[in-house]
């Protein structure tokens, strides 16, 4: 689903494509509201952040595969100190690490949307939120529980 | 590899016994823009001072080693102190602390191969000068591994490492209690070393409660320092150092790395809540042919407490699943504890010199002149850089 509302104030860094192109899929596939991550097209291994080899088999070829969203919290914290401007009236907010059961459990980062407060079980679970940034041209993915 | 906690694996030809440590100094130690010199003068005023303490030319020295992109090129300094033939130039790869045994690794390796014969190790770091390692970058837009953590507010090295920590809580059912054992214990030893930075300001359980959260589960404690200042320490051949100033600290063992896809990009390392010494610990115990309760005295670098306890784990001083009942004040104190740990106040209460101030305290230990001395110490450990990519560690034996 997506959120035009950020969960965190502007003037952070800004996510951009990679420049040698290793990622741009994930960002084109972010601003479509889909969520994808790499797979190698000769042995299926899912990974996580794109790299240019398999790391299970040593292939080149490597593909996006769209995942469904849902997963599992697998770590977070909760940041009462800003280390950015941007952040200053910010904390505290909430980071987490997910694992995507049905993509190899890789894991990725992003916020828990919702209270910072609020109690966090690790193995909660939680889908995939589209945080569209439309003046710059980006979309964030964050998380929420379900 | 897959190795017991603690259990050394068989290494053949070894630089095990070869070299020593025969110089250490330190240039004072500063809070953070306190330093009235700059960053350079500090290293050669350090280096200068190892080599008067190893009772060598400093000219002689001819090798030097360090880490973590130390601004200070060997080119630089050799140039300044008059160096007549320089043979080594070395820096070892990875960021943070990751390679202060590391570097001690590569310099030990020149001297065996014959490549040198004086090597230096040294770290200047003015934080106050050069910009603070705490703070989040100020860049307009990130690309790579940076995009798929910093847009979401995880940029600093206490947030890149909580997650890790929280998740090894997680596994083992661990309190906060062995993060603030180990920050009292750092803050204990402080107190009886004039070079701290925190000398004569004590730290009392209550207060480390009531601290505020950096991240949780790092209170303010649980960090380290921000610092200026610099510090060296000169190896040499066992050969040649029989017949310097001061009693050898013999490498009984030096190693270095990464267990298997540590660097994976956006927290995708397999094994997630680690220090990272799990191979790096079976390399260093089969070097030194020696076991963790042999360990008389070790220095665990303190990015943050929290890697600090999962390094102890993964170098064979408790299970993980004892975690609560050894990490205790007690344990680690120097007059009395199981494990003294930290000895001078280290990373997070003498001053955060990248690590390199573990070392010449691991040094002070086997030569018995430390200010929290273990009584009788001989064998003296140091674990470089916990939840970084590589780690190293060291063992010194007097």
């Amino acid at each position: 689903m997506p959120t035009d509302t950020a969960y965190l104030p502007t003037g952070l860094p800004q996510p951009a494509a990679s420049t040698d192109g290793l990622d741009t899929e994930f960002w084109e596939a972010a601003r479509r509201h889909e969520l994808v991550v790499q797979r190698c097209t000769a042995c299926n291994a899912f990974q996580w952040g794109p790299e240019w080899l398999c790391n299970a088999c040593h292939s080149f070829d490597l593909g996006w595969h769209q995942v469904s969203g849902r997963g599992r919290i697998f770590s977070w914290e909760r940041v009462w100190h800003p280390v950015h401007p941007a952040l200053k009236d910010a904390c505290p907010y909430m980071v987490v690490l997910v694992e995507l059961p049905d993509a190899g459990n890789v894991r990725m980062v992003g916020n828990l949307l919702g209270d910072a407060m609020e109690d966090v079980v690790i193995g909660g679970e939680v889908e995939a939120v589209f945080e569209d940034h439309q003046a710059d041209n980006f979309t964030l993915v964050q998380w929420r529980r379900i | 590899m897959f190795m017991e906690r603690g259990q050394g694996v068989r290494l053949m030809n070894t630089i095990k016994d070869k070299v020593a440590i025969v110089g250490i100094a330190e240039s004072p130690y500063y809070k953070r823009g306190a330093a009235p010199i700059s960053e350079i003068q500090m290293t050669l005023q350090a280096i200068i001072a190892a080599a008067e303490d190893a009772g060598i030319d400093v000219r002689d020295i001819d090798g030097f080693a360090s880490y973590s992109n130390d601004r200070n090129d060997p080119a630089r300094l050799s140039t300044a102190l008059g160096t007549r033939d320089l043979s080594f130039s070395n820096m070892f790869w990875g960021g943070g602390g990751g390679g202060g045994s590391g570097a001690v690794a590569n310099a030990s390796a020149a001297l065996v191969a014959g490549y040198s014969k004086y090597v230096v190790v040294y770290r200047g770091l003015a934080q106050g000068q050069f910009g603070r390692f705490g703070q989040g970058s100020r860049a307009p837009a990130v690309t790579g591994g940076a995009a798929l953590t910093q847009p979401y507010g995880l940029m600093s090295p206490a947030q890149s490492f909580a997650m890790r920590v929280r998740r090894f809580m997680h596994d083992h059912h661990i309190s906060q209690e062995p993060q603030k054992a180990i920050a009292l214990a750092s803050y204990h030893h402080a107190q009886t070393n004039p070079r701290a930075v925190m000398y004569g300001r004590p730290l009392t359980p209550e207060d480390y409660d009531n601290s505020r959260w950096i991240v949780e589960p790092f209170h303010l404690f649980d960090c380290c320092m921000e610092n200026d200042g610099a510090a060296a320490v000169v190896l040499t051949t066992a050969e040649r150092a029989r017949d310097l100033r001061h009693r050898p600290a013999y490498v009984m063992a030096a190693s270095q790395g990464s267990d298997y896809r540590q660097a994976a990009g956006a927290h995708n390392a397999p094994d997630y809540g680690t220090s990272n010494f799990k191979t790096v610990a079976a390399r260093l115990y089969g070097m030194a042919e020696i076991e963790p309760k042999d360990v008389q005295v070790c220095q665990s670098y303190e990015n943050f407490t929290g890697g600090v306890m999962m390094s102890l784990v993964e170098h064979g001083f408790c299970d993980p699943d004892e975690t609560e009942e050894f990490m205790t004040l007690d344990n680690f104190r120097y007059d009395g504890g199981k494990l003294p740990l930290n000895t001078s106040g280290g990373n997070l209460a003498e001053c955060y010199m990248h690590g390199l101030e573990l070392i010449t305290e691991a040094v002070r230990q086997v030569r018995g002149t430390s200010t929290a001395q273990v009584p009788g110490a001989t064998i003296s450990m140091v674990c470089s850089g916990p939840m970084v990519q590589p780690v190293s560690d060291l063992i010194l034996r007097g």
